[in-house]
């Protein structure tokens, strides 16, 4: 009987694990700590609280990602200040492999390393790239499942934004 | 003579060999291919073709080449993307109990079984069963007369 009971708790439990997660519009964005990809210490999409936030889940293997990381560096460069920044997650890399990207293209927006995949698992993405534009009181507004390109950038993201760097 | 000195020069080769492969015993490639996971694929790595699992066999042929271990290589991999990296569980923590529970339950389901069957041998062999029917009772063999009796058989 205890070997029964044992048993089924370990379904349940795989189950309720493997459940469905993801967020969709409208909803609060989760906001896991993740460690820094370049430096030390942890950093979260709570820590832009206030902010809008276009979270950006990349890998140094992804081809569109490559495409993709030069289009949103200049958003950053524009926009990025007070009101505004890209949040880029590396997920499902090798860290070496994600410093060198940063590098590569020069990104200067911060990043977080998702080693495990659990925080793409947490958005409910479906691969990478993807893109969550995020309130500034944590909810998502727009959700790119693929690479964003510079008009939806312009004519997408940038109206919601407060428009001037500041 | 002369095969001589090459039976003598194959022997020391051999056991030089034999010398280095014992004092710094390398992980095997493909051995470890064969018991980590692709991440995104969801496969073994050994059967991934993905652009990350390239990514992947490429940092493991790194390590193997420079000369670490299974554990050093596996823990390199759990350090970059996380425990389940590993196509087979821990044996700590809560992953331990994917060996312990089907032992367990084996032992408890082999005790069941063998009170069981002493049970049913005590039962079959009868000191405390009754004794074996001997006929009818009195009563149910007039009956059976009777009954009989109606039938011309």
């Amino acid at each position: 009987m205890l070997a029964v009971l044992a048993v089924v708790g370990l379904l349940v439990y795989g189950l309720a694990s493997k459940g469905s997660s993801g967020v969709a519009l409208g909803e609060v964005a989760p906001a896991s700590s993740l460690p820094r990809l370049e430096g030390s210490g942890d950093g979260s999409l709570a820590d832009y609280r206030g902010r809008w936030v276009l979270v950006n889940f990349w890998a140094s293997w992804c081809i569109p990602c490559k495409q993709e990381a030069p289009l949103l560096e200049r958003f950053q460069h524009r926009y990025g200040g007070r009101a505004f920044t890209v949040l880029g997650v590396d997920s499902r890399d090798l860290s070496g492999d994600g410093r060198a990207f940063v590098r590569r293209y020069r990104l200067t927006y911060p990043q977080l390393r998702d080693g495990d995949g659990a925080a793409a698992h947490e958005f409910g993405t479906t691969g990478v790239p993807e893109n969550f534009l995020v309130d500034p009181a944590g909810r998502v507004r727009l959700l790119v499942r693929g690479p964003v390109t510079g008009e939806y950038l312009r004519d997408q993201v940038a109206p919601l934004l407060p428009g001037e760097r500041s | 003579m002369r095969a001589a000195a090459a039976i003598l020069a194959a022997l020391a080769i051999a056991a030089l060999a034999a010398a280095s492969a014992a004092a710094a015993p390398r992980a095997s490639l493909t051995e470890i291919e064969s018991e980590v996971m692709c991440p995104v694929c969801g496969t073994l790595l050994e059967l991934a073709e993905s652009p990350q699992a390239k990514r992947e066999k490429a940092f493991v042929a790194r390590l193997v080449a420079e000369g670490k271990t299974k554990a050093q290589v596996k823990d390199a991999l759990v350090a970059e993307y996380g425990d389940a990296v590993l196509a087979l569980p821990k044996g700590s923590g809560f992953d331990l109990s994917a060996y312990l529970v089907p032992v367990i339950a084996f032992a408890i389901a082999a005790v069941a079984l063998a009170f069981g069957v002493a049970r049913w041998r005590r039962a079959g062999r009868g000191p405390d069963r009754g004794p074996p029917p001997s006929g009818p009772s009195p009563e149910d063999a007039e009956r059976l007369d009777a009954d009989l009796a109606r039938y011309d058989l």
